[in-house]
């Protein structure tokens, strides 16, 4: 028997019992549509985490001074063990990292607050190059960035994000030109830079006050160490062998023979796949859970099927018969139950893919379907109908036509 | 017995079948011989625990014998797979049961197209062609797209024998093919049966009602798994002229 008179076979018996039919695939249904929602979610999490850590620069290489793999896990560090950055090292790391690195900046901050008049602010100060707003995808909407001369000449000036502006000038001045204190001391706003919102830890990033490190070490911190330092490899790709090469000079400086650095180096990649962690396990099991709702779909075929089997033992034992072989009843059967479970599959990944997009316009959810759960899921469903189709179709083509046919 | 000059169609040669049921065994057939021609119209009779299931599941190529031989138009049954057996039957065997056994919510033409869609030989237009043809010589051209459980036992007989006509098989089968059905509607079937008979079909029938003998060409009588009797009947009775006598039905 071909496959078109087989698969006429398996529709016809489907829509004779068209409300069953539909009962069993909606375990199917669901499961599919539960196992696309789910993923949708997970994966759209952490591709906008993704997205927000890229967007703060991929290439991003992180030196903070003091051991964190040794001191790591909460332990406070010596303070003397959070002074090892120098400026020698932002020289030395400028001058012969030229290889790999592209933009090298220094980082020291110093919190206070940001006062104009009867209008102040919390903020914390940071003090770095030009470079900076390379390696951190800033850029400067009004006004200018101060230039190297101030950095030379540790002028007191600043540029700020957006927050800091509506909080100091809540009458829509110009803040270019003005003279703010922070703390005690008074510093000119150069420039205001693009704003870029919250990210996905709900920081706001536009509450940003950049000024010149050498202003920040010696006239508000009082200090000659580096906070930390910030780099940019020239590409993503290239990102550990700027670590290398970073450690390298950065050991020698230091002096270090051993196996303990008194520095350490993480690079943007480290973080996202640390801050995605949490979501590919979140993703997954919800991905189990879904899988389970569409293994108990599955068995609810299986259990339709043994029904069928019975219900249609004469008429399996009549087709066996006028000449219907074991292979055909089986391929009957097997063919029914996945066309229960493909269609769905169909009606599944349908559901599945609108409820996304609902749960996106409704509770603004980032939501990201990937082409591949949906063909997974639909070739999962496929297995299912032929793996559990297959017990009870198995049966009925072992049954014997004597018997059958005369079944009560 | 037959004319040998005839084509033998089924040739039986001391067929046995034992059955093991717990520790007994069951001898349901002892050594049963006869062979049926071309054209023939065979009734076999006998009560029930005569072995006549039996031997119509042997000649239906639905159970093969302990020993003995089985020839069906030419060809040994006993030895065969399960697989060719089902070959077999679909290209030359009818069937026609009591219960009628025709699919649910499926038409008339549907049911009669059965065999032939296990026929990857015939294509579907063909197939449609050949169902309607015998319908029609059952005399149900009115009702081809009529639904199984539309339709009455006699209607639902008639689309069973159709349905067992439309492979063109060397042999009709029929088994207690009006056990179900009322005087009138037995009769109008056998009317059928006598008629293609007429035709040249050649056809066992199954029963154990004594008085069907009449109207048949040949009758077997099994008791106990032996052949007890075998006569040829020269003088057939015509189930149409009985038909005529009685009263119509009221329905």
């Amino acid at each position: 028997m071909n496959f078109g008179n087989l698969l006429k076979i398996a529709l016809k018996a489907i829509s004779n019992n068209m409300l069953r039919s539909f009962l069993t695939m909606l375990g199917i249904i669901i499961g599919v549509a539960s196992v696309i929602a789910m993923l949708a979610i997970g994966q759209g999490s952490k591709k906008s985490i993704q997205e927000q850590i890229s967007e703060m620069g991929s290439n991003m290489i992180m030196i903070n001074p003091g051991n964190r793999e040794k001191g790591g896990g909460g332990v406070r560090m010596n303070a003397a063990d959070m002074q090892t950055l120098k400026n020698a090292d932002y020289e030395s790391i400028i001058t012969k990292c030229t290889r790999y690195v592209s933009y090298v900046s220094p980082v020291v901050s110093s919190s206070g607050q940001m006062i104009n008049g009867n209008n102040n602010y919390p903020s914390s100060m940071t003090g770095v190059t030009l470079d900076y707003l390379e390696i951190r995808k800033l850029s400067v909407s009004d006004g200018e960035m101060f230039s190297e001369q101030d950095i030379a000449t540790s002028a007191k000036v600043c540029v700020v994000g957006k927050t800091i502006v509506d909080n100091l000038f809540p009458n829509n001045e110009d803040p270019i030109g003005k003279t703010v204190r922070f703390n005690k001391i008074p510093f000119t706003i150069v420039g205001v830079l693009t704003a870029k919102g919250y990210n996905s830890m709900g920081q706001d990033q536009d509450a940003v006050v950049l000024a010149p490190y050498t202003t920040v070490q010696k006239r508000v911190s009082s200090i000659t160490y580096l906070n930390s330092i910030y780099a940019s490899a020239k590409s993503e790709a290239l990102t550990n062998k700027a670590i290398d090469d970073i450690t390298e000079v950065l050991r020698e400086n230091h002096k270090i023979r051993g196996e303990d650095n008194d520095f350490s180096i993480r690079s943007q990649e480290e973080l996202s796949s640390m801050m995605t962690s949490t979501t590919d396990m979140m993703t997954k099991l919800l991905a189990c859970v879904a899988g389970i709702s569409l293994l108990v779909g599955g068995i609810g075929i299986m259990n339709i099927m043994y029904v069928s089997v019975t219900e249609r033992t004469r008429e399996i034992g009549l087709r066996m018969s006028v000449g219907a072989r074991g292979i055909d009843i089986l391929s009957q059967f097997l063919i029914e139950s996945v066309v229960i479970s493909i269609t769905g599959g169909l009606i599944g990944v349908l559901l599945g893919v609108s409820a996304s997009y609902v749960l996106k316009l409704i509770l603004n959810w980032p939501i990201y379907i990937q082409p591949y759960s949906v063909i997974l899921s639909f070739l999962v469903c496929t297995l299912t109908g032929i793996f559990f189709g297959w017990y009870p179709a198995k049966r009925a083509s072992e049954l014997d036509p004597i018997e059958a046919i005369r079944y009560e | 017995m037959g004319d040998n000059k005839q084509k033998a169609i089924i040739q039986l040669k001391d067929i046995r079948r034992d059955f093991v049921v717990g520790d007994e065994v069951v001898h349901a057939l002892r050594g049963i011989s006869f062979t049926i021609y071309e054209g023939e119209f065979v009734t076999i009779m006998g009560t029930s625990g005569s072995g006549k299931s039996t031997l119509l599941n042997t000649l239906g190529c639905l159970d093969t014998p302990t020993s003995g031989d089985y020839f069906l138009d030419g060809v040994e049954v006993r030895k065969m797979s399960k697989n060719n057996r089902a070959l077999l039957r679909n290209r030359k065997i009818g069937f026609v049961f009591q219960n009628y056994n025709l699919l649910p919510k499926t038409t008339a033409i549907e049911n009669v197209e059965l065999p032939l869609m296990y026929n990857s030989s015939v294509s579907p237009e063909k197939r449609e062609k050949k169902a309607i043809e015998c319908l029609i010589a059952v005399g149900l051209g009115e009702r081809l797209n009529h639904k199984s459980n539309q339709m009455s036992g006699g209607q639902q007989q008639r689309v069973a024998i159709a349905r067992a006509l439309v492979n063109d098989p060397v042999i009709i089968l029929a088994d207690e093919a009006t056990g179900n059905l009322d005087t009138r509607t037995s009769f109008e079937i056998l009317v059928l049966f006598q008629e293609l008979h007429a035709m040249g079909r050649t056809i066992i029938f199954v029963t154990h009602n004594p008085e069907l003998a009449q109207y048949s060409s040949r009758n077997i009588v099994l008791r106990d798994g032996h052949v007890v009797e075998d006569t040829t009947n020269t003088n057939i009775a015509s189930a149409k002229e009985i038909l005529a006598t009685l009263p119509k039905n009221d329905n």
